[in-house]
C-alpha cells in the first residue's frame, strides 16, 4: 500500500472530551451550564440597576450627604459581581464518571451481593448502606455515572453530572450549586440583599430630600430614570425574593442541610434519620460551610489528552481523517501512562 | 530519579496488566475524604498487609490534614472573603499544597514498595477522589491470566 500517511499530533484538552451538558470557556478555565439566558438577565438587572443608581442619585447624595455613600455602593457592587462570577464560572464539585474498569468492578461487587436473580424478576435496587455517625444512610447507584454516589451527592439532570453536596441547579447563576461554590452562592445572595437594601433606602432618602426642597411631584420629574420603575419594580421585588432566599439559606447553613435534602425531607419527620452531618451547634455548622477548606476540582479540565489525526493521501484509498483511533491510542497509551507516572 | 523511572518503565513494558483493585471510600465519619483500610483479597499474595495499611493510613492522615477545620482554615477563609476570593488567583490553597505532598508520597511509595512487587497505585485525585486504584501486573513470563494492555484512558497529562 503506497498511501502516504501523515500523522500530526494535536493536543486536545480534557474539557473537550468531558461527558455531561456543560459549556466551557477560556480553554477550560470557565465551566457553566448550557442554558445561560437567565444568567445574562441577572447580569443585566444588577449592572443596569446599579449604573442608574450611580448616574442619577449618587451625584446628589455625594454632594448633599457624603461621598462615602457611592464609594461603599461601588465596593458592594464589585463584591456582588465577583461572587456571582465565581459561582457561575467554577466547578460546583462535579464527580467524574467511572472509567470502564471501575464500573466493571462495581458491577461485580453488586452481583456478588445480590446473587443470581431468577428470570422474570426485577433485580433489587442498587443501594449501599453506610453508617455515618451512628445513622444509617443509603447510597444510591447512579446509572449514568456508573458509581455509587457519595453521601449528599446528587445527579443534576440539567447538567447531566453527579455533583457533590448538591444543593440545587440555579438558572439565575447558570450553574449548579454544590460543594465547591456554595459559599460563593451564599455570599452572592447575602451581598445582593445588602446592595438592594442599600440602593432602596438611598432611593427613599434621595426622594425625601428632593421633595423637601422642591415638592414631591417635581422631584419625580427630575429623576425620571429612577422613579417609579426602578425603585418599585426592580428593587422592591428583588428585595423580597433575594432577602427571602438569603434567609432560607441562612437557615439551611445553620442546620448544615442542603436545599435538595430539605425538599426531599431527608432529615425531617418522626421515623426519618436525623441529620448525621450537623454538629448540633449553629456556630460550628456555619463555620464548616462558610470557613471550611476550599476544595479543589477533581475534574481535570485543562489536562492534555494526546490525539493524532491520520490522513491517508491516495486517490484509491478513502481519506479517513479521525481525531483519535483506537489503534493509535493503544500504541501511545504506554507513553501516556509513563507521562502520568512522571507527574 | 532516572533509575527509578526506568524501573517503572520496565514495569509497563515487560509486564501486562492482570487486574485492578479499587479501595473504596470510608464514609463512617461523614463526607471527609477517608479510604477503607480493609485489606483486599486480591493483594494477599502480592504485598504485606502492614505495608498496605500504612500507605492507606498515611493517605488518610494527609486528607484529614487538608480538610481540617481549625484556625488556619478560618484565617484562609476570612482573608479570601475580604479580598473577594481574588487572592486565590495568586495564592495556593492549603488543600492544593497537601495534594502536592500526597502526589509526591504516592510516587515515592510506588517507586520503593509497590513497583518492585508488580503493583501501581494511582493518585485518587485522578479518579475523582472516589477510589484508590491499584493496578496488579503479571510478569509476561509467568502463566498468569492477563487481560492485555490497558486500553482505558486511565492516563492523564498534567
Amino acid at each position: 500500500m503506497s498511501a502516504v500517511m501523515m500523522v500530526s499530533k494535536k493536543a486536545v484538552r480534557r474539557w473537550e472530551k468531558l461527558p455531561g451538558r456543560n459549556t466551557f470557556c477560556c480553554d477550560g478555565r470557565v465551566m457553566m451550564a448550557r442554558q445561560k439566558g437567565v444568567f445574562y438577565l441577572t447580569l443585566v438587572l444588577i449592572v443596569g440597576t446599579c449604573s442608574l443608581f450611580f448616574s442619577f442619585e449618587c451625584p446628589y447624595l455625594a454632594l448633599h450627604l457624603s461621598p462615602a455613600i457611592p464609594v461603599f455602593a461601588a465596593l458592594l457592587f464589585l463584591f456582588v459581581l465577583a461572587m456571582l462570577l465565581r459561582t457561575s464560572f467554577s466547578d460546583p464539585g462535579v464527580l467524574p464518571r467511572a472509567l470502564p474498569d471501575e464500573a466493571a468492578f462495581i458491577e461485580m461487587e453488586i452481583e456478588a451481593t445480590n446473587g443470581s436473580v431468577p428470570a422474570g424478576q426485577r433485580p433489587p435496587p442498587r443501594i449501599r448502606n453506610v453508617q455515618i455517625n451512628n445513622q444509617i444512610v443509603k447510597l444510591k447507584y447512579c446509572y449514568t455515572c456508573k458509581i455509587f454516589r457519595p453521601p449528599r451527592a446528587s445527579h443534576c439532570s440539567i447538567c447531566d453530572n453527579c455533583v457533590e453536596r448538591f444543593d440545587h441547579h440555579c438558572p439565575w447563576v447558570g450553574n449548579c450549586v454544590g460543594k465547591r461554590n456554595y459559599r460563593y452562592f451564599y455570599l452572592f445572595t447575602l451581598s445582593l440583599s445588602l446592595l438592594t437594601i442599600y440602593i432602596f433606602s438611598f432611593d427613599i432618602v434621595h426622594i425625601v430630600m428632593r421633595s423637601m426642597k422642591t415638592g414631591f411631584v417635581s422631584a419625580l420629574k427630575e429623576t425620571p430614570g429612577t422613579y417609579p420603575f426602578r425603585t418599585v419594580v426592580v428593587c422592591f421585588f428583588t428585595l423580597w425574593s433575594v432577602v427571602g432566599l438569603t434567609g432560607f439559606h441562612t437557615y439551611l447553613i445553620s442546620l448544615n442541610q442542603t436545599t435538595n435534602e430539605d425538599i426531599k425531607g431527608s432529615w425531617s419527620g418522626k421515623n426519618r434519620v436525623q441529620n448525621p452531618y450537623s454538629h448540633k451547634n449553629v456556630l460550628k455548622n456555619c463555620c464548616e460551610v462558610l470557613c471550611g477548606p476550599v476544595y479543589p476540582s477533581v475534574l481535570d479540565r485543562r489536562g492534555l489528552l494526546e490525539s493524532s489525526a491520520i490522513k491517508g493521501i491516495q486517490p484509491a484509498a478513502t481519506a479517513t481523517v479521525s481525531k483519535s483511533t483506537d489503534s493509535v491510542q493503544q500504541i501511545s497509551v504506554s507513553r501516556l501512562v509513563l507521562h502520568s507516572l512522571h507527574c | 530519579m532516572a533509575t527509578e523511572f526506568h524501573n517503572l518503565q520496565e514495569l509497563r513494558h515487560s509486564a501486562s496488566l492482570a487486574t485492578k483493585v479499587f479501595i473504596q471510600r470510608d464514609y463512617t465519619e461523614g463526607t471527609v475524604c477517608k479510604f477503607q483500610t480493609k485489606f483486599p483479597a486480591e493483594l494477599d499474595s502480592r504485598i504485606e498487609r502492614s505495608l498496605f495499611e500504612d500507605t492507606v493510613k498515611t493517605l488518610n492522615n494527609y486528607y484529614a490534614e487538608a480538610e481540617k477545620i481549625g484556625g488556619q482554615s478560618y484565617l484562609e477563609g476570612c482573608l479570601a472573603c475580604a479580598t473577594a476570593y481574588v487572592i486565590f488567583l495568586c495564592m495556593e490553597t492549603r488543600y492544593e499544597k497537601v495534594l502536592k505532598k500526597i502526589s509526591k508520597y504516592i510516587q515515592e511509595q510506588n517507586e520503593k514498595i509497590y513497583a518492585p512487587r508488580g503493583l501501581l497505585i494511582t493518585d485518587p485525585i485522578e479518579r475523582g477522589m472516589r477510589v484508590i486504584e491499584i493496578s496488579v501486573f503479571e510478569d509476561r513470563g509467568s502463566s498468569g491470566s492477563s487481560s492485555g494492555s490497558s486500553s482505558t484512558s486511565s492516563s492523564s497529562g498534567r
